[in-house]
Parts: C-alpha cells; sequence; structure tokens
C-alpha cells in the first residue's frame, strides 16, 4: 500500500519535471512511537476510510447523474423534489457514523489527558525564539535553540543551501534527552508569547501561555531521535525554534544526567577564572550570533521601529552597569537574560557588544562580576 | 418663471428614474445595483490585492532557504492576506450579490435602507485602506495572524491602533449591511411572497444577517480589549494582571466561527440556485436546505472552541466541543445530498456556472471531510495549526466560496448587462481554475500530515518537493484569475454581441423572478410588485 502511494507521488513528481523527486517525503500521518501516537494513527485512518466510502458513494452518483443526466444524451428532466423518508434516512445514517466514530475518539482522548502515575517531570517554558527546559526531578535545566549550521542558512539572502546542513531547520544545539520506557509528565507554560510544542512522533502538541500551565505526557518505548517545531505564531522566528528529543535507554540516559551535573561545576568554575579582553569578545561574538542577532541583526543595526540599533546606541556606548542590568533584567519585548545564559555567556557577549558591531567603548566585565549579580537577590540589579 | 419650473421638473425626473450623470454618480448613489456594482467590483480589485500577498508567500515558500522577504514581513502577509482576503473580498462580494439580487428575487424596487446601504459600502472602503495603510507604518503591518492573538499582536509596531481602528470601520460597515438586508428581506417581499416561497439565497442571506448583526459586535470588543490593554494598562489578556490570554481566544472564535459560516452560507444559496436551473429540475429538499443552513448557523454559535483544543482545555470541555463539532456534519451532509439529488435525473447542460457549481460540491465536500476529520479532538492535536488545517480552510473557502462567486458572476452577468459572457473563455477559467486549485491546495495535506506548521516562512527539505508544486499551482491559479477580470470587462463592454433574452436561462423565470426583468433591468428594480410568484424551486 504505502509503496503504491509513494510510487503515485513519485509520477506526479515526475509529470511536474521534479529532480528531486526520490527525497524523503511523507504523505500520510506518522504512526510515531508512543502506544498514543500509534492509537490516533489508526483513528485517523478509520476516519480517512470512512471520509473516502463516503466520498466515492456521493461522487459516484453525482458523476454517474453528471454523465447519464445530460440534455446533450436526450436525457429528459424528470419533477421530483421532495421525499421525507429520504431526507430522514440521510440524516440518521451519519448520525450513527458519527456516534461510531465518537468512542473511539472519546476513549483516545481519556487517555491522551491522563497524566497520572507519571515517573518524572520536565517543565517546558516558551521563549521567543528558543525553548527552555527544567528537570524537576534533578535540577538539569538548559535552554534549546536553532542550531548553528541551520541558522546562519536561513538568513535572508544567505545564498547557501539548505540541502547541505542535516536536518536543516529540525536540529538545536542542545536536544531534550529523555529515557525510554518511563511515564514522562510535561508541564508547559511560556515566558512572553503563546508558544505550541509539538514532536509528531510523540503523538501531541500542546500550547505553551505566560502565565499559566499545561499537562501532557508520554512513554516512548524505542530510543530515537524524535524532530518537531513550534506550531503556534510566536512572531518573525517562529519557524525557527525547532525541538529535539533524544529517548535513551536507561543506562544511558543516567549516564548523560550525571555528564550533565559536572558540566554545571566545570561552567561555575570558568566564571571564576579571570577572562582577557580576546578572549572575552572571541566567545562575545558567537553568543551574540545565536542569542541576539535574530533580533538586533547580525551587524547590530536592528529593526527600526521593533528592535533598537546596538550600533552606537547610548545604552552599549554608555555606563556599563547600565548595560548589564538592562541585558540581567530585560526591557520590554527585550527578554530577561539573567538566567538564559552562563555567567561567562553573559561578561563576553556585553563585552562583544561594546568593542564590536562598529563600537569601541575600551571597556569590559569579568564574567566573576556577573555571577555575583546573579548570586544577588533575584532583581537586585532593577531600577525601582 | 416658466423656464425654471420646467427645470425643477427635469431635475426631479432625473431623480426619480436614472441616475445621477459623471462619477458623483458613485459616490452619492443609494440604489440597490450601483451599490452592489460597488460591492463587487472593490471585491474584485481586493481579491487581487489578497492574492498579490498570496503570490509573495507562495514565492517564498517555493524552495527551502530564505530568497525573498524576511520573515517579519513573511507574517504581515500571511495576516494581511486573511484579513484582506476575508473581510475585503469574499465578505464584500456576498454582500455585493446581495444588494444586486435580492430585491429582484423578491419582487422590491431597492433595499429598504437605502441611505444607510451608501454608507455602509464607503465604510467597508475607508476600513480596507485604513488596513492596508499599515503596510506603510513603522514596524510593519499586524504580523500576528488574522485572528490577532495575544500577546503577539502586542508586540506590534505603530500599526495596531490603524488595525483596530479599521476593523471597527469594517464590522460597523457589516451590521449596517446585515440590518439592510434583514430589513429589506423581511418588509419588502412582494405579496405572495411568504418566507417558505422565498429563493435560497435569499433564505441563506437572511440567515447571515442575523449571524453578522450577533458576531460583529464580539469582534469589535476583543479588539477593543486588545487596544485597552496595550494603552490604557487594562489586563484582560495579561496573566500578570489577572487576566487570561486565552481568554482572547474564546472571544475570538465566538466571533470567528460563526464569521466562516458567513462565507459560506450565501456560497450554499448561490449553489442551490444554480444547480436547479442547469439540471431543469427544482430544488430538492427545498424546506430541508432551509432548516440545515438553519441548524448550521445555529451550531455555529456552540463549536467556537474546536480552534483551541490544544490550549489546554478541561477533558470535558474537549468532549463537548468535539461532540457538537461532529454535530455539523449532519446537516452539511444533508445539503451535500440534497445537491445530488437535485442533479438526479435532472437533464443538464455544462455551462460556466453549472461548471463551477459542480465543482464547488465536490470540493467543498473535501473540505467537509478534512474539517471532520479535524473535529476529533484527540486527532486534531496532530493535525491543529500545520498546513493540514491550512488545506482544509482553503477548500472551503477558494473552491467553495471563491468557486461559486465566479459562478455566481457568470450565471448573473448577462442579466445585470444585457451581454452575454464568451462561454469559451469562460470554459477555460473555469478548467485551469478547477486544475490549478487542486495543483495548489492538494499537496497541503500531505504537508500537514508529515509535519509542516503553518504560518512559517521556511521549511525543512523534506518539505521541499510538495511546497514546489504547490507554488506552481498557486502561479497558475493567480495568473487564470486574470481570465475572469478580462471576461467581466469584455462582457460589460459588449461581450459576444449576442443580445440576451430576458431569462437568459432556459426557463430560468420558473425560478426566480430576477428573470422576469428585462436585461439589463430597469435601474429601480419592481416599481410595481410582481403578480406572480415563481415556485419551481420549491
Amino acid at each position: 500500500m504505502k509503496k503504491t502511494k509513494q510510487l503515485f507521488a513519485g509520477l506526479i513528481l515526475m509529470a511536474f519535471g521534479l529532480g528531486t523527486a526520490q527525497a524523503d517525503y511523507t504523505l500520510n500521518l506518522m504512526k510515531g512511537v508512543t502506544k498514543v501516537s500509534n492509537d490516533l494513527y489508526d483513528l485517523h485512518m478509520l476516519i480517512l476510510w470512512i471520509c473516502v466510502f463516503i466520498g466515492i458513494g456521493v461522487f459516484g452518483t453525482m458523476f454517474y447523474s453528471i454523465y447519464h443526466h445530460r440534455k446533450s444524451k436526450g436525457h429528459k428532466a424528470e419533477q421530483f423534489h421532495e421525499n421525507t423518508t429520504v431526507e430522514i434516512i440521510w440524516t440518521i445514517i451519519p448520525t450513527l457514523i458519527l456516534i461510531g466514530m465518537a468512542i473511539p475518539a472519546t476513549k483516545a482522548m481519556m487517555e491522551l489527558d491522563d497524566v497520572q502515575d507519571s515517573e518524572m517531570s520536565i517543565k517546558v517554558t516558551g521563549h521567543q525564539w528558543k525553548w527552555e527546559y527544567e528537570y524537576l526531578d534533578n535540577g538539569i535545566h538548559f535552554f534549546s535553540s536553532l542550531d548553528e549550521a541551520s541558522n546562519k542558512v536561513r538568513q535572508v539572502g544567505s545564498g547557501l543551501d539548505p540541502r547541505s546542513v542535516p536536518n536543516y531547520l529540525l536540529n538545536v544545539d542542545k536536544p531534550l534527552v529523555i529515557p525510554t520506557k518511563k511515564k514522562i509528565r510535561f508541564v508547559f507554560t511560556a515566558k512572553d508569547v503563546i508558544h505550541s510544542w509539538w514532536v509528531p512522533d510523540l503523538g501531541w502538541k500542546k500550547d505553551t501561555i505566560p502565565g499559566f500551565i499545561n499537562e501532557s505526557w508520554t512513554s516512548v518505548d524505542e530510543p530515537g531521535t524524535y524532530r518537531g517545531q513550534c506550531t503556534e505564531l510566536c512572531g518573525k522566528d517562529h519557524g525557527f525554534m525547532p525541538i529535539v528529543v533524544i529517548a535513551m535507554n536507561e543506562p544511558e540516559y543516567n549516564v548523560w544526567v550525571e555528564q550533565q551535573k559536572a558540566a554545571v561545576i566545570a561552567e561555575a568554575g570558568s566564571a571564576n577564572k579571570q577572562w582577557s579582553n580576546e578572549e572575552l569578545i572571541a566567545k562575545g561574538k558567537a553568543v551574540y550570533e545565536t542569542s541576539c542577532a535574530s533580533c538586533h541583526m547580525p551587524d547590530g543595526a536592528g529593526l527600526p521601529g521593533t528592535f533598537p540599533a546596538l550600533k552606537a546606541s547610548p545604552v552599549v556606548t554608555g555606563d556599563i552597569n547600565a548595560q548589564v542590568k538592562l541585558v540581567l533584567n530585560g526591557k520590554g519585548m527585550m527578554p530577561a537574560f539573567e538566567k538564559m545564559l552562563s555567567a561567562v555567556d553573559l561578561a563576553a557577549v556585553i563585552t562583544y557588544t561594546r568593542n564590536g558591531l562598529g563600537n569601541s567603548v575600551g571597556d569590559s566585565i569579568q564574567p566573576s562580576a556577573i555571577q555575583a549579580l546573579q548570586s544577588a537577590t533575584p532583581g537586585a540589579g532593577k531600577n525601582e | 418663471m416658466s423656464a425654471v419650473v420646467a427645470e425643477h421638473d427635469d431635475h426631479h425626473d432625473h431623480h426619480d428614474h436614472g441616475p445621477a450623470k459623471g462619477l458623483l454618480r458613485w459616490v452619492i448613489t443609494t440604489n440597490h445595483k450601483d451599490i452592489g456594482t460597488l460591492y463587487l467590483v472593490f471585491a474584485l480589485a481586493m481579491f487581487f490585492v489578497g492574492g498579490a500577498m498570496a503570490m509573495v508567500i507562495r514565492a517564498e515558500l517555493f524552495e527551502p532557504g530564505m530568497q525573498f522577504v524576511n520573515p517579519q514581513f513573511f507574517n504581515s502577509m500571511t495576516t494581511m492576506h486573511a484579513l484582506v482576503m476575508v473581510f475585503g473580498a469574499v465578505m464584500p462580494a456576498f454582500v455585493g450579490l446581495a444588494n444586486w439580487m435580492i430585491p429582484m428575487m423578491i419582487g422590491a424596487p431597492d433595499m429598504a435602507l437605502p441611505r444607510m446601504n451608501n454608507m455602509s459600502f464607503w465604510l467597508l472602503v475607508a476600513g480596507v485602506l485604513l488596513l492596508a495603510s499599515t503596510l506603510f507604518m513603522e514596524g510593519g503591518a499586524p504580523a500576528g495572524g488574522w485572528t490577532l492573538y495575544p500577546p503577539l499582536i502586542l508586540q506590534t509596531g505603530k500599526a495596531l491602533p490603524f488595525a483596530v481602528f479599521a476593523v471597527h470601520l469594517l464590522g460597523i460597515s457589516s451590521i449596517m449591511g446585515a440590518i439592510n438586508i434583514v430589513a429589506t428581506i423581511f418588509n419588502m417581499r412582494a405579496p405572495g411572497m411568504t418566507l417558505m416561497k422565498m429563493p435560497m439565497f435569499v433564505w441563506t442571506w437572511l440567515i447571515t444577517g442575523f449571524l453578522l448583526i450577533s458576531i460583529m459586535p464580539v469582534f469589535a470588543g476583543s479588539v477593543t480589549m486588545l487596544l485597552t490593554d496595550k494603552f490604557f494598562h487594562t489586563s484582560f489578556f495579561d496573566a500578570a494582571g489577572g487576566g487570561d490570554p486565552v481568554l482572547y481566544q474564546h472571544i475570538f472564535w465566538f466571533f470567528g466561527h460563526p464569521e466562516v459560516y458567513v462565507m459560506i452560507l450565501p456560497t450554499f444559496g448561490v449553489a442551490s440556485t444554480i444547480i436547479p436551473v442547469f439540471a431543469r429540475k427544482p430544488l430538492f429538499g427545498y424546506s430541508s436546505m432551509v432548516y440545515a443552513t438553519a441548524s448550521i448557523a445555529f451550531l455555529s454559535f456552540i463549536v467556537w472552541a474546536h480552534h483551541m483544543f490544544t490550549v489546554g482545555m478541561p477533558i470535558a470541555g474537549e468532549l463537548y466541543f468535539m461532540y457538537a463539532t461532529m454535530l455539523i456534519a449532519i446537516p452539511t451532509g444533508v445539503k451535500v445530498f440534497n445537491w445530488t439529488a437535485t442533479m438526479w435525473k435532472g437533464s443538464m447542460t455544462f455551462e460556466t456556472p453549472m461548471l463551477f457549481s459542480i465543482a464547488f460540491v465536490v470540493l467543498f465536500t473535501m473540505g467537509g471531510f478534512t474539517g471532520l476529520m479535524m473535529s476529533v479532538a484527540p486527532v486534531d492535536f496532530q493535525y491543529h495549526d500545520t498546513y493540514f488545517i491550512v488545506a482544509h480552510f482553503h477548500y472551503t473557502l477558494v473552491p467553495a466560496s471563491v468557486f461559486i462567486l465566479m459562478a455566481a458572476g457568470y450565471f448573473w452577468l448577462p442579466k445585470w448587462t444585457g451581454h452575454m459572457y464568451d462561454e469559451k473563455i469562460g470554459k477555460l477559467h473555469f478548467w485551469l481554475s478547477v486544475i490549478s486549485v487542486n495543483v495548489l491546495f492538494f499537496p497541503q495535506h500531505f504537508l500537514g500530515l508529515a509535519g509542516m506548521p503553518r504560518r512559517i516562512p521556511d521549511y525543512a527539505v523534506q518539505f521541499a518537493d510538495w511546497n514546489m508544486i504547490s507554488s506552481i499551482g498557486g502561479f497558475i491559479f493567480g495568473a487564470s484569475q486574470l481570465l475572469f477580470l478580462y471576461i467581466v470587462i469584455k462582457t460589460i463592454k459588449g461581450g459576444t454581441g449576442e443580445k440576451v433574452t430576458d431569462e437568459v436561462w432556459e426557463e430560468a423565470s420558473k425560478h426566480s423572478l430576477e428573470w422576469t426583468l428585462p436585461s439589463p433591468p430597469p435601474y429601480h428594480s419592481f416599481t410595481t410588485p410582481p403578480t406572480v410568484i415563481p415556485t419551481e424551486h420549491i
């Protein structure tokens, strides 16, 4: 069946003379890798076939009539125009079909809704335009944004070939890692606007809404990498905040958890060392490209009317402490980066903006100074 | 002295029997045909404006990678394309048809409230121009989708208040148009034209009128709350102030779902008018068609949250909205079965209006099938906000509403102008449109199922082939519509030169009153009420 469909689709593609007809495309909903996603696939196929059969019946009748009951064939019009029995029949039969559909649909809905007895919880927060993951059981916490290779290619007029990037627009810098065969509860919220978290292989999507918490759950049987995207329009880079979930067997997952914990300690260590200006600027350039350039633009020119320019900006060329406060706490559409970036990244990117992008203030800030501010009471730097 | 009196008489005659001279005629007119023409011309112009925006979208999506526009402008395009098509093209086109046809179909001289009629048209123009002006403002046109969801829409630059006021103007215009239509239908029917003898088009517009009067204030309210949230420190939709962003979605879709029926019910009405004429048979099940339309309109008010299955409603809410939505399939099915039964054992001919109407029945039904699939809440967790829904609503809007508007154009242009359109080019227009519209939208089902979200300016490479095919379909469809423009202009200027009869179509006068008037009809349709009411459609 699948072969036939692909052959058919291939023929259509070839009819259009497309050289890429052999690309990896699909026509139907994916079955996914959870019990729920498989149930939903079956439900989808059931309703699809019901529609196909009704379609064949109705369109078949119509085209029979169009072919045979035409004036050019000399068919004389009959004048019947009302029949209550027929009307009742074609009201009752669809009603019965709908009841037949509603029963499995209700069951699937109940199954999806049941987040009880979960073995671990992950909090997902949507940001413009990245995802934040927080493992509520062991404290692992990180941000996940579009990978660098895709990000370079997707710039307007980059001239680079998307086909040269593996998993173009479906790859991230830090994927979400989950253990297999465990019931995982997700809680969803958002920082700025509404986003929606969708991995087709898991079988559902859920909106992340600022100020509110949504829940859902999954349990993946097979280890593997599963990709998805944000599905609620969330601003200009809505198309560029993918999701990657890696399901690992329990032992490997545990190794990963330990690595994450070790990395946090190492990170704290590097914040304590004294960094040179060159080191900070070099690192800051990379941070700028992944965390700042999408709004303030790669050359720091901003978007007039929406995002301010950094080049010759009074904030960036003014008092460094005021700039640090603004970056840590955010302002208007500018998110608070205090928790999004490490002390090293923050110090580096602030130093870079003051000494790159056409600015040359000449000063710098050390990661340790940022860390001191971060560990102080939250919001301590706010001007209130 | 006598000269002055004579001049006065002249002027008086003028006022009663013909249009004002010159361009001012179109500004000050209170005549239902003139205003109908204004609406239709404006709608056609906006159809091309909205279409041009769609071409920008399809050009950017032709290949993976960002080639032409930046993502912010892309989002403005998807937003403005929808707003212009819904409020500038499809709705005004049906109001235009209502203005032209309802007085002629019910045996009236004009609409009940002619001055308000003029005002509602010019407010529409003002509203659409205000909306279009946001394209040139600092920060760009609204880019949060036509649904204007907060908090995202509150990030709009200078354009937000202009867009909100534009919506207010469009809303006032629609409400006035709807009141006028309802008042006309209730008060201006010829003696003997009982409600259950009215043509289906009149019935569907009566019901649509009530829908519009009920929902447009709700939309105006929701966008006003956006305005106060942005500028007056209220927190209707801001959790930090005790509000809820999802509240907006409930209010919006309480408007938005009936709104999509505002675009489809008159479509049903035109299809029910055209099919019997070319099948040479009465409409099958007239009264059940009326009841089905009323049921669909009622159901449209109680299913709104099926647009929001993934916002995290309690399960009771999910199940209720799923069941209620599934119910819509029943009256909609009845309509499709009735159209099929109308064709059955008829004596069909296939002039352009009939071709478009048959394509409407088939392709609208396909849109109905995908609608049924999405009504199933758990599976909608997969379909929601993907290209599957984009395919679904375009099937119910383009080869449905837009095709029926084309059908209506071909069907009534000879009556309006007294000239016949060129049947050969009409058929060419039909075949180009019906093939390209499927090349355009059918692959979008595959894209959605395969996992492509809607409203994205760039996509993963596995979606490349179908996007390219869809874009090719889009370009052909867009170009084909220029043929329609050509045909309309040519028909107004004299068409094929063949003089059309009053009936235009064989025995059409048995179906509806407009075919008993001359072609073109007199400036004031029925100055004396007709005595014979056609009943062939019942």
